[in-house]
């Protein structure tokens, strides 16, 4: 194949999926000339499993995309066909976002965001290999030739790295959803050193909405009050689709049972590495078998089709086996299946290989996030997007590198579990994950990182005046509730009665009475005759300040403990091998890691607190050899 | 360098009369001056450096007085640390340097890590450049033993406890993680409060009862009762004169000496034992030493370890023989002693009759096998072979400090529980509590929860 000079950019983001859309919208608001080469345009944004965005965890991570200018939350905003805050009954750190996806309309509404962000460039093609020069990434050339220059390249290929698709005992060569696989991209980052790993992933079948029999299936319906993702939504869809739920039953169980020894799962014809999370139907009932049922939801992929996304039934059984799978469900007797369930095995990069800003460690100027670091999940894939996307702009341009800590958001959670710990599984965040989850609320994602956003480039003056306005309302407010007294008179009284609280004896600061659990801001408002109506957000963001202040606090106590340890840094250059007194594991384990600060050197599984002394201790004897005497 | 302040045994533990607790840090004086009461009443922060004060601690809680103790004042910089330091010299002995140190982390004091004095000194610019491997070396040293130690009590009662409390944390945790990660799954229980609330109260009440252990519990005030039996003359009263490594008993070759009860209390490799030295066990005329006899059965009932001992140099007797039957539902270690004379008895005998119980011999006389005898009693206890009462043994200092906290986190759950906050801002605490308790066996791993969480619930897409 005869090579051509097919263009030089500043940034070069391979891969459209929801990592690269972020990474490629992220680096060309940030200034950098920045080129998105993607193997199939109609392809952007492709949900190759559940038409769903966010939940718990990962619909913050949409927040956080939003409040550092990322695209996620806008564009589900615009395309989704259900929106639900779930977990509303529990405390306010966990509630969270999640929408039901118009799959194509979804795909569509990225493309257009995409073509339409000026120092973007969009194109067809397939990268094959990359252009290494003195150990630096300067470029890549694509399947039909063309060499394209650049300063930084995000590869962000998902699971097509060397993918298979299993079902039953077929394997076939495969990205996902019957896409042509990368190869050749596999091979090239093979030979220039990576370590990889298999993962293994699934999906359920789909069928048509026509053959299902609603009238045995409950309704899922969506939240009647407005929603969305995004801190600048304004229109909100109210016309929602319902979810349905319908369960499998012994009969389900005893068809996977009699065809255990067909699926590939078992006949030891997978070997990648499965999440735990998302188990196939056929582990569910093998691991939990006392279970009588398991749930399973219908979703709507879209108001354009008839598709219906089967949830819970994730598997690589052969397709004759999921058709009776189907039958036995009900409302599902009937059901005509338009796609089989299949599993997906791929490469997955060991994102140790990565420094906290999502560089490659041996390859200068390489960046790679999505669900090639080892993830899974498309706002896991999102949120690695967009800080690679950032930082390779950053380094592009000559800014700042933008890390973020555990303390700041979910996604610095999860990439700091990612390159300081790694993976043995698909990773998936989840809020157990995050020490400090009662700071990194879907509530609050605009208090933790317009600031940010807008220092880096993402976030417009306009917003970001609009976010300091909102930020002083806060303020205000809450410095007016805790000034303002409380008398006991009628009034007080027969609301504190009526709430089903117990009467003042004396005055109270109006910040106090907030704090009694049946209290709420807007019975606050009504005893303390504010002028200004404040909107919901605001008044939102004071009750959660003053009703959850003694957690709140307790929380940032800990950060503070944190964040000395974070500004503790290790130098680039330190060779652990020359540390006498470092556990032979903890040595190794440093030098693979090479963790920036202290803090995150104490993380590593097999570090332990003598070794981080003994680091301690290094460190500040190389400080004080270099003050002159 | 800005640093909190820290404390530990500055003495090797166990051994000697006086032991010492280093308190380094800015806030050193005020807490020596929180818990020390000197006759005059003054305080120590008026006092001229490097200045020596007799007086007592008290706790500052109950006004309790725990210790009579010397301080030693110094202020910064001309220290080791080159901080401000109190050293407090207390009674040797396990006990009442553990209870000083646990009221010092009470009072704010961190526990130092194995050689961070050292280590301080250093990066106070008290110890020079060319000594820094030594101090890396050092930390590495230190923390390798007390890794041993730890290792040690991991397997024991305390760390099976602490392993009881933390799964039912746990499980409750993963309930909870379930709860706010699967919102929609129906088959798992929603985690309530008053579910929370009752956990956390029994982890508390266990947690409370160690405490108790520590501070004025049965074992750490009287130590674990440790009855010294067997026919007259055998060497029982040379045994425990070993044990003591003092002449407490008074040791004859006329059979019989002993004629009423000796206790003494030692320590050995950790474990606090109130020995009980008894009068030879047999039928006999002297009226005296019968009610000594009597007493000597009555002990023998209420003991938690037995070492019944047998002479090498005779063949076993009836006696002895009934004596095998009288404790052979209990915790024993036959000791054969007088191995320096010619062998008598028949070993493997006394093996069958023992059965699975652990046979030591010694020579009391050429000080042969008490290492092997103490290494017997601390593998007993520290297996948790041993069941003292229903307590198990906490004395370590960072054990009890990290109670303390396990202790207030759980509280706080509780209190929360009371006042209607929502279940998952409760779980913080408990987390946290789970979290303590992991510390205390050493057990930090973080995966913990996450292995839970998908082995006790069916989860997925
Ligand atoms: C079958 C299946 C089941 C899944 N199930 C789940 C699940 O249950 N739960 C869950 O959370 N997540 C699941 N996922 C994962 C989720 O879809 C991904 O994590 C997410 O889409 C990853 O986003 P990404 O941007 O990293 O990769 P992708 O969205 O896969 O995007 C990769 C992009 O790279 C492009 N590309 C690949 N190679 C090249 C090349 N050589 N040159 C140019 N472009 C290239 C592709 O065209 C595509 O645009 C599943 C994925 C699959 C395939
Ligand atoms: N040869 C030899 N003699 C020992 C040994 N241990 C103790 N003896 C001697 O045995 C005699 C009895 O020792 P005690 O310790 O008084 O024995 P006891 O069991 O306390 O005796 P009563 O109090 O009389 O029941 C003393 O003379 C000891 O010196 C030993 O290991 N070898
Ligand atoms: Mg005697």
């Amino acid at each position: 194949m005869p090579q051509y000079e097919a263009g030089t950019f500043d940034v070069i983001v391979v891969g459209a999926g929801h990592a690269g859309a972020e990474a490629a919208l992220a680096s060309a608001r940030m200034g950098a000339k920045t080129l998105v080469l993607t193997m199939n345009l109609d392809m952007i944004a492709f949900m190759p499993c559940n038409p769903s965005i966010g939940g718990p965890a990962k619909g913050i991570v949409v927040r956080e995309i939003d409040a550092l200018g990322g695209a996620m939350g806008r564009v589900i905003d615009k395309t989704h066909i259900q929106m639900r805050m779930l977990n509303t009954a529990k405390g306010p750190a966990v509630r969270a976002l999640r929408a039901q996806a118009d799959k194509v309309l979804y795909q569509q509404e990225m493309k257009r965001l995409m073509e339409e962000e000026k120092n973007l460039t969009l194109h067809q093609g397939i990268a094959e290999k990359l252009v290494v020069e003195d150990g630096k990434v300067t470029g890549l050339i694509t399947q039909v030739g063309g060499i394209y220059r650049a300063k930084s390249v995000v590869i962000t290929t998902g699971t097509f790295l060397r993918g298979e698709i299993i079902i039953g005992d077929l394997r076939y060569s495969s990205g996902p959803n019957n896409q042509q696989p990368s190869i050749k991209l596999a091979e090239n980052l093979e030979e220039l050193g990576f370590e990889t790993v298999r993962f293994k992933t699934g999906t359920p079948p789909r069928v048509n909405s026509n053959s299902i029999d609603y009238s045995k299936t409950e309704i899922q319906p969506g939240d009647e009050e407005p929603r969305a993702f995004s801190y600048e939504t304004t229109e909100f869809i109210m016309d929602q689709l319902p979810c349905w739920l319908t369960y499998t039953n012994e009969k389900t169980h005893q068809i996977i049972d009699e065809n255990l020894h067909l699926s590939p799962m078992y006949s030891g014809m997978i070997k990648g590495t499965g999440p735990r999370y998302c188990p196939s139907i056929e582990d569910k009932v093998v691991r939990f078998n006392d279970k009588p049922r398991h749930q399973i939801f219908l979703e709507p992929e879209g108001r354009n089709t008839r598709e219906v996304y089967v949830q819970g039934l994730s598997t690589s059984l052969p397709e004759h086996v999921q058709r009776k799978l189907l039958e036995s469900i009900p409302g599902l007797e009937k059901a005509e299946m338009m796609r089989a369930g299949y599993a997906i095995e791929y490469d997955a990069i060991v994102p140790t290989q990565l420094w906290p800003t999502l560089e490659s460690k041996q390859l200068e100027n390489l960046y790679t996030a999505g669900q090639i670091n080892g993830t899974s999940g498309y706002e896991e894939a999102a949120g690695q997007g967009l800080m690679a996307g950032i930082n390779a702009a950053a380094k592009v341009l000559g800014k700042e590198e933008v890390i973020l800590s555990r303390s700041d958001a979910y996604i610095g959670v999860l990439i700091d579990d990612l390159v300081t710990k790694g993976t043995n599984e698909p990773y998936r965040l989840l809020t157990s994950r995050a020490e400090y989850r009662l700071l990194l609320r879907h509530d609050n994602a605009d208090m933790r990182l317009t600031e940010l956003g807008h220092k880096i480039g993402m976030i417009s003056d306009e917003r970001y005046a609009k976010f300091l306005a909102k930020k002083d309302r806060i303020e205000v407010e809450i410095k007016r509730l805790r000034g303002m007294m409380i008398k006991p008179n009628d009034i007080t009284q027969q609301l504190i009665r009526d709430a089903g609280g117990s009467e003042l004896k004396d005055g109270i600061r109006a910040a106090d009475l907030l704090k009694r659990p049946e209290m709420t801001y807007d019975m606050i408002a009504q005893l303390t005759a504010s002028e200004v109506e404040l909107e919901d957000e605001v008044k939102e963001q004071v009750e959660i300040h003053i009703k959850y202040e003694g957690y709140i606090e307790k929380s940032l106590q800990q950060v503070a403990k944190l964040k000395k340890m974070e500004d503790k840094k290790i130098p680039e250059n330190i060779d652990y091998h020359s540390i006498s007194g470092l556990a032979t594991e903890a040595r190794g384990k440093l030098a693979e890691v090479r963790p920036l600060s202290i803090a995150q050197a104490s993380r590593i599984s097999g570090v332990n607190p003598a070794d981080i002394s003994i680091l301690l201790v290094y460190i500040e004897q190389g400080r004080i050899a270099k003050i002159p005497s | 360098m800005e640093f909190d302040t820290i404390a530990a045994i500055s003495t090797p533990s166990g051994e000697g009369a006086i032991a010492i607790v280093r308190l380094s840090g800015p806030e050193a004086i005020g807490i020596a001056d929180k818990l020390f009461r000197a006759p005059s009443g003054k305080q120590l922060a008026t006092q001229p450096t490097h200045t020596i004060h007799y007086g007592h601690l008290a706790d500052p809680w109950t006004e309790e007085v725990v210790e009579e103790v010397m301080v030693s004042f110094m202020k910064a910089p001309k220290t080791f640390t080159r901080e401000d330091v109190i050293e407090i010299n207390c009674h040797g002995g396990i006990v009442s340097v553990n209870r000083v140190l646990a009221l010092v982390l009470r009072a704010g004091a961190r526990l130092a890590e194995p050689g961070e004095f050292t280590k301080r000194a250093f990066l106070n610019g008290r110890i020079d450049l060319s000594q820094a491997e030594a101090v890396m070396d050092l930390i590495r040293a230190k923390t390798d033993r007390a890794m041993d130690v730890a290792l040690n009590q991991m397997e024991g009662r305390l760390s099976k406890l602490i392993g009881t409390l933390r799964q039912a944390l746990l499980e409750s945790i993963a309930q909870m993680e379930v709860n706010i990660d699967y919102p929609e799954y129906d088959d798992v229980e929603e985690m309530t409060r008053p579910i929370m609330l009752e956990k956390a109260l029994w982890v508390r009440s266990e947690i409370d009862k160690l405490l108790q252990t520590s501070s004025q519990g049965k074992i750490l005030r009287e130590g674990l009762s440790t009855v010294i039996v067997g026919r007259p003359n055998v060497g029982k009263s040379s045994l425990l004169n070993s044990l003591v490594q003092e002449n407490k008993a008074i040791v004859t070759e006329i059979a019989g000496t002993t004629r009423d009860i000796i206790e003494e209390y030692v320590n050995v490799r950790g474990v606090p034992l109130r020995l009980v030295d008894t009068a030879g066990i047999r039928e006999t005329e002297d009226i005296v030493e019968r009610i000594g006899v009597e007493r000597s059965r009555k002990v023998l009932k209420e003991a938690d370890l037995i070492l019944y001992v047998l002479n090498y140099s005779e063949a076993l007797t009836e006696e002895d023989e009934r004596l095998f039957e009288a404790v052979r539902d209990m915790d024993y270690i036959v000791v054969i002693n007088k191995t320096d004379l010619p062998q008598k008895i028949d070993l493997d005998y006394v093996q069958q009759l023992a059965g699975d119980k652990l046979l030591v011999t010694t020579s009391l006389i050429e000080e042969e096998g008490i290492d092997q005898l103490e290494e017997a009693i601390a593998e007993l206890f520290f297996e948790g072979q041993i069941e003292a009462g229903d307590m198990t043994y906490v004395s370590n200092a960072r054990h009890i400090a990290l109670l303390h906290q396990a202790h207030q986190t759980i509280s706080d759950a509780i209190e929360a529980a009371d006042l209607d906050v929502p279940v998952d801002m409760i779980q913080i605490d408990v987390t946290r509590t789970w979290e303590i308790l992991g510390e205390i066996i050493g057990d930090t791993a973080d995966d913990g929860l996450l292995n839970q969480l998908f082995s006790q619930f069916c989860l997925g897409k």
